[in-house]
């Protein structure tokens, strides 16, 4: 009774919030596009679901998900291993480097890949082959994007894992593969799964790789919903995107559910400093140099792209970027962004963003710690339901219904890291459940039973052991915000600009100028975001001996 | 078994009853939203790419004695959906950048209030698009044309195309990068262009011919101009295609910081092939600051402000008494005979023309 009592209490916050930022404004929209003088018209639906184009489009858009899904957890299970298992030197500097492609905007990508893949690119070049176009240029962005997903989320419950029960198995004769196989697997489904779930759901909802490196002829979902509601303000037919969208979503959510149910099990946790340890002999080795190599290729070197080319001034290399950054021409035009407004900015609504993601998601699994009712797995899977959902719905849906006071949101700067928190939430609620869950309940109850509080038991027993998970899902939080754009560019107050609001800008214009300053902030942007983890890395160290 | 339903019976309720306070709270706060506007502000809404000069902003702040305050809600079509969508409880009080091809669909919602701008009878009487009802003021025009590679035309010894029918000759297979009408504006705008061009029966067998001829379709401006344009300074001359749709202001934006000034933009404008986008400005319906945006109107027609607007925003005056930036005259081209649709027929086949291009061109 009580533990119920104090779940909901937990639960409140994050189902205001819920409530309040997404589904009220998404219930709105979609609502205002399927009715009709106060009817409802039930009958678009069927209209649009007949329609074979867009069913082509619903079954290209779940096909590239899955195959991107795949290919990822394929490139970036390995490497989630080698990083909580391996000591080696630059490891922090690492990690935080794969975690950069998250926060750049894709038009910046997609202009680095096609300098790789695409026409004349390097691939071009050395061996006459071209990407651009294909579905292969798509699904290798996806893994881009998503490699840090699957290695911080695994790589982090991975690293707590006890390793002497894999030991005791191979003791007792189990084979390298099959000790992995029967313990550690195990062990790391739900957290695998977890991984899964972000990447298809963010794949999903891909927009600007689809069409930049596919080319107009590949579309999804998320596109078709796009033009409908931004450019012909064709509210019924979003609508009944929207709703398939949702069901889509839904329906893989309830598998998720349904595989990890069974899989989420107590596990021995133990410090991760204890579990890594240098690479011993060839196969190690050779692991650890093939994990480094798939991240040069397919991570560092559309980064490097980037970084020359904002050093490629008109007059030969330089810092010319740089230098004119904000200043010169444009000065005293609304046009101009200093660089510093912009990276203030930045950081201020990353760490608001990041503040509001932490309190919510965090409320939200420590009130899911303990698995309960169908109830219980459905607010589970609805905090999920933003990343599936399409962030123009969402800002039309804002527009709609956040305009009168008290929550006359819409021009307020609290606007832009409370979407961006929408976004984070998830992330925070799957890196720290799997944790959450791995925590022995009889630590909970024999620290009840000394007659600790509730709020004591938390803080003693699980704090400790989800520190790790916390700080990940802050810098997940911080790096989502960091380069969210498809909400910010749309609520974002022009005179508080982010840095990928500031690229954008710039790269919607002609001239050498413009192209190499957006360049040279997303250079920085790549800078601030790799310097934010790595002081988040340093935070981790501070307190690892406790347990 | 029965432990488990009460306490979800419980939590369901609980659940329920959070939501229904939170909705009810937000259904109570229904229009009762008094919040006294700042008669001292007067809010601009606009699109991206809307800019100007801090000072010539901050002279109309001093002289008016309202601060401005700007807002922008994404590309051009989304900001003007955006204003249709929250025409009941506008976000500010003027609104700037609905073009004709949007137009239609902005007044038959309703979304702007009668205002004649002082100034008007300076603007020529083919850019009032609303000269009966003043809903909207025209504000700037500027035409989306094909550019084409000085350097690429000179070497080949080939002259470059001047029309839309140039487009299709077989000297200049393979030459041209469009972008996307169904994700771009310039896009829709060239595609706009060759329906005012052949008509509404023409312009299909034309892309069909244009497809024949080698087009390449991308998906917005930036891929298109940046990186496979021949002639854009950001492409560094990596770029494969010496023709590509963009605008007519792009060659002077070429030259914009170059030192020394080169006698010539290193692109030019097929005059020929040009789209004429018009852009208007209008007092919201139900502004809270009406007085304001009416100064502020004037203000946009002003030509003080008109004569900035050209390198701030790449577009060209409609004031015939403003003065165009040297950079403008010595490299930008003269349109004589833009192509130009009526908005109410744009409006009208808009989602249909770009169905059919899609299927045409894309499949």
């Amino acid at each position: 009774m009580r533990a119920t009592a104090v779940r909901m209490g937990l639960l409140a916050l994050p189902l205001v919030f819920f409530a309040l930022f997404f589904a009220y404004p998404v219930a709105a929209i979609v609502g205002r596009g399927l009715t009709d003088g106060g009817h409802w018209q039930f009958g678009r639906l069927t209209a649009v679901l007949g329609d074979p184009d867009i069913l082509h489009v619903l079954g290209f858009t779940l096909w590239q998900a899955a195959a991107s899904t795949g290919l990822t957890l394929l490139v970036a299970l390995p490497g989630a291993y080698v990083f909580a298992r391996f000591d080696f030197p630059g490891k922090q500097l690492l990690r935080a480097v794969v975690t950069v492609p998250f926060v750049l905007p894709t038009v910046v990508v997609g202009s680095a890949f096609l300098a790789l893949v695409g026409r004349g690119g390097l691939l071009d070049d050395l061996w006459g082959a071209r990407l651009d176009t294909t579905v292969w240029a798509i699904l290798l962005a996806h893994v881009f994007f998503n490699y840090a997903v699957v290695v911080r989320t695994v790589g982090g419950l991975w690293s707590q894992l006890d390793p002497r029960q894999e030991e005791a198995a191979r003791v007792l004769g189990a084979g390298r593969f099959a000790a992995w196989r029967r313990v550690t697997l195990p062990a790391l489904g739900p957290a695998v799964a977890a991984a899964a779930l972000m990447v298809f759901l963010f794949t999903f909802t891909s927009f600007g790789v689809v069409q930049i490196l596919g080319g107009p002829t590949f579309s999804t979902l998320e596109v078709e919903i796009y033009r409908q509601t931004a450019d012909f303000l064709d509210l019924p037919t979003a609508a009944v995107l929207t709703v398939i969208q949702f069901v889509a979503v839904l329906g893989l959510l309830a598998l998720h559910a349904w595989t990890v149910r069974r899989r989420e099990t107590t596990l021995r946790l133990v410090d991760a400093a204890r579990t890594a340890h240098r690479p011993r002999g060839g196969g190690q080795w050779a692991l650890l140099w093939g994990t480094v190599a798939v991240i040069v290729v397919l991570l560092v070197a559309p980064l490097v792209v980037l970084v020359v080319r904002s050093f490629a001034g008109p007059d030969g290399y330089g810092t010319v970027f740089y230098t004119t950054l904000g200043s010169a021409a444009s000065a005293d035009s609304t046009f101009a962004v200093a660089p510093l407004d912009a990276l203030w900015n930045s950081l201020a609504y990353g760490a608001a963003a990041t503040a509001i993601a932490l309190v919510v998601g965090g409320l939200a699994a420590a009130a899911l710690t303990r698995r309960g009712g169908r109830l219980m797995r459905g607010l589970d899977a609805l905090l999920m339901l933003p990343l599936g959902v399409s962030a123009v719905t969402v800002g039309f849906g804002f527009l709609i219904t956040l305009d009168k006071p008290p929550l006359d949101l819409r021009s307020s700067w609290w606007l832009v890291p409370l979407a961006q928190a929408l976004v984070g939430v998830p992330f925070v609620v799957r890196t720290m459940l799997p944790v959450l869950r791995a925590v022995d309940g009889r630590l909970r109850e024999a620290a009840a039973v000394l007659g600790a509080s509730p709020w004591r038991v938390w803080r003693e027993v699980d704090l400790p052991m989800v520190r790790r998970a916390l700080l990940i899902a802050a810098g997940f939080a911080f790096a989502v915000s960091l380069g969210e754009f498809g909400a910010t560019v749309f609520i974002a107050r022009p005179d508080h600009p982010t840095l990928p609001v500031a690229v954008a800008r710039l790269l919607g214009r002609a001239g050498e100028l413009n192209y190499g300053q957006a360049m040279a902030l997303s250079t920085l942007l790549m800078v601030v975001c790799a310097g934010a983890l790595l002081a988040l890395e340093r935070l981790r160290t501070d307190h690892s001996g406790e347990f | 078994m029965g432990h488990t339903s009460r306490t979800t019976t419980r939590r369901a309720a609980a659940a329920v009853a959070v939501a229904a306070v939170t909705m009810g709270g937000l259904a109570a706060c229904d229009s009762s939203g008094g919040d006294a506007a700042d008669a001292k502000t007067v809010t601009l809404v606009s699109h991206d790419s809307f800019n100007a000069s801090k000072s010539v902003l901050a002279d109309f702040e001093k002289q008016s004695g309202y601060k401005v305050r700007i807002l922008k809600g994404g590309d051009a079509g989304k900001a003007v959906n955006q204003a249709i969508l929250s025409k009941d409880n506008p976000q500010g009080d003027v609104f700037f950048g609905i073009d004709n091809t949007l137009l239609s669909r902005g007044l038959k919602a309703g979304v702007f209030a009668p205002y004649q701008a002082k100034g008007l009878d300076t603007v020529p009487d083919a850019l009032q698009l609303d000269k009966a009802g003043h809903h909207v003021t025209p504000l700037d025009y500027g035409d989306t044309c094909v550019n084409y590679d000085r350097a690429y035309f000179a070497a080949h010894h080939l002259a470059p195309p001047k029309t839309f029918d140039d487009l299709i000759k077989p000297q200049y297979k393979n030459l041209l990068v469009t972008e996307n009408s169904a994700t771009s504006s310039p896009g829709l705008a060239f595609q706009l262009g060759t329906v005012a061009a052949y008509g509404q029966d023409g312009w299909q067998g034309y892309w069909k011919k244009l497809k024949a001829n080698g087009v390449e379709v991308v998906d917005g401006w930036e891929q298109a101009y940046n990186e496979r344009f021949s002639g854009s300074a950001a492409g560094k001359g990596k770029g494969d295609k010496p023709l590509v749709v963009s605008y007519a202001s792009s060659p002077p934006v070429e030259v914009l910081g170059k030192k020394p000034e080169p006698k010539q933009a290193p692109t030019g404008v097929a005059t020929g092939t040009c789209f004429r986008q018009i852009e208007f400005g209008g007092l919201l319906t139900g502004a809270k600051n009406e007085k304001g945006g009416k100064a502020l109107l004037d203000f946009l027609l002003s030509r003080k402000f008109q004569e900035d607007m050209p390198l701030q925003m790449f577009v060209n005056p409609v004031r015939k008494d403003a003065a165009v930036p040297a950079l403008f005259t010595k490299y930008g081209a003269t349109i004589g005979k833009p192509a130009t649709v009526a908005p109410e027929t744009i409006t009208a086949h808009r989602e249909q023309w770009i169905k059919q291009w899609s299927s045409l061109v894309l499949k």
